[in-house]
């Protein structure tokens, strides 16, 4: 597995330790989070009123670049731009000059010759968006939107601030995670964030072959049994099986996966009362959950949709503020 | 602090004018956080408006913003009325550049078109940078900008009026 390791010094701040990029949860103070979480709070209400834009960003220019698909991701911090007054640049990375081999700082730097104030990058490279914070520094700030299986940070933070907002204190709250933890960036950041705000317990569920017992390392407690797993959690988090790794994914069938570690109304009984659901999206109905839950009350599926756009819109004018 | 203040007075002497030029039953008011919002609460109380009080969070319109970024304490502004064609009486607690009250209107208009907007104070402290007037001051102060005017409450509610250079 590729895993980046930090050089000298941290590339998500700069020499006054402020933040200047997002590209990882791992290395960020309880009160860092904490702030880009009231602050969500507060553009929450926004999406109620008549008028949904605030002009705090602008005039600035953000790009959105993302080298694999996708389409929450990508057009919820478009709209978070745009609902702080930003232009966005929605870069078609398929049909752009990368597959006239340009490279990915080459396309950087052509756009930040355009005087842009940022960029949003998705990439599947672990270690892209370190690559390119390193190489702006303080020109234009990066927010990580996924790369490869190392980090999605914007992800964790809006299922953070989900269960803050709709279940309870974090440090308060049993966690389990469902799935293929191994590969999963978003279970990676989740993980990380869940720790940085003193989760008393994180546990992972799942195939073998995707929560091996080195996952301990993480903080994590590996179950393979669901029974065990599940008593007591107050927050159900199933992560998205990937089709297309099952040719080469030592895994078991979709049905078969469902049929273990599914969640079920069976099994959903016998966790905590009142548990929730999430999903970080796009679900498979019938893989990771029942279409019968996914639609019920306890999944907050949706509500994370609504609450990663308020986020985005954090963490953006947490970059674009104070650095003029 | 060099000089304190009747509160209690001021905010009568403020009342009354409001009660006798305007008709407060058919206002609304917006105060804006944090000391704003505790005078607009005095006033409120003591024009017996009906419509309940609206709250205004100015963080997300300041024109700072570049350079100081966002303040850490956003609250969300909460205006509980249509201001469509309302007459709204903006309340703030000291009126100094402008600015705040610039900040204030363009976040109004984004929630709708009221048919008039009166700013009323408790101080104005004068040092303005924008073409801003109050239409009603319960205290007129002329200040130098390295001196300090605020408000500190809500229980109680206190005027403090500094120079800088004190400890």
């Amino acid at each position: 597995m590729k895993t980046w390791r930090m050089g000298s010094g941290d590339p998500q701040r700069n020499a006054q330790g402020r933040l200047c990029h997002l590209l990882t949860l791992e290395g960020l103070r309880d009160v860092e989070i904490i702030e880009l979480l009231d602050t969500a709070a507060s553009f929450l209400d926004l999406g109620s009123r008549t008028v949904k834009k605030i002009p705090l960003l602008r005039g600035r220019t953000i790009v959105n670049l993302f080298y694999e698909n996708s389409t929450r991701t990508r057009s919820t911090f478009e709209l978070a731009a745009k609902r702080l007054s930003a232009d966005v640049l929605n870069m078609a990375i398929a049909s752009s000059s990368v597959n006239k081999g340009e490279t990915l700082l080459d396309t950087v730097d052509n756009l930040l010759a355009m005087q842009v104030d940022g960029f949003i990058l998705r990439h599947s490279e672990a270690g892209a968006a370190h690559l390119l914070a390193r190489h702006l520094g303080e020109q234009a700030w990066v927010v990580n939107a996924g790369d490869g299986q190392h980090a999605h940070p914007t992800q964790a933070l809006l299922d953070l601030f989900t269960i803050r907002h709709l279940v309870g204190p974090i440090h308060e709250r049993v966690v389990l995670i469902l799935g293929d933890v191994l590969h999963s960036r978003v279970a990676r950041s989740l993980i990380q964030g869940l720790s940085i705000l003193g989760c008393p317990q994180i546990r992972v569920l799942g195939p073998r072959t995707l929560v091996p017992p080195e996952l301990v390392h993480l903080g994590v407690h590996v179950f393979q049994d669901d029974r065990a797993a599940l008593e007591g959690v107050d927050v159900l988090y199933a992560l998205r099986m990937q089709k297309e790794r099952m040719d080469v994914q030592p895994l078991p069938s979709l049905e078969e996966y469902h049929r273990r570690f599914g969640l079920t109304p069976e099994r959903i009984r016998l966790a905590a009362p009142g548990a929730v659901i999430l999903h970080p999206g796009p679900m498979n109905r019938g893989v990771e959950l029942t279409s019968e839950l996914a639609d019920g009350p306890q999944a907050l599926i949706l509500d994370q949709v609504t609450h990663g756009l308020a986020l985005r819109m954090a963490v953006l004018a947490r970059l674009a503020g104070g650095s003029g | 602090m060099v000089a304190s203040w009747d509160l209690s007075n001021l905010l009568d002497s403020l009342s009354d004018d409001l009660a006798r030029q305007l008709d407060p039953q058919h206002c609304v008011m917006v105060g804006i956080y944090t000391g704003g919002v505790w005078i607009a609460r005095e006033l409120h109380r003591r024009l017996g408006i009906t419509a309940p009080l609206g709250e205004l969070d100015i963080s997300f319109y300041r024109d700072d913003f570049s350079r100081v970024g966002l303040h850490p304490e956003v609250r969300a502004s909460h205006l509980p009325f249509a201001l469509d064609g309302r007459h709204l009486i903006l309340v703030d607690d000291v009126l100094y550049t402008g600015r705040t009250i610039r900040a204030a209107l363009n976040e109004l208009f984004d929630y709708g078109r009221p048919e008039r907007v009166t700013l009323a104070v408790l101080v104005d402290r004068g040092l303005r940078e924008l073409p801003i007037c109050p239409d009603f001051v319960a205290l007129k102060l002329r200040s130098h900008p390295d001196e300090y005017v605020k408000l500190r409450g809500p229980h109680p509610l206190r005027l403090e009026f500094l120079r800088q250079d004190l400890p």
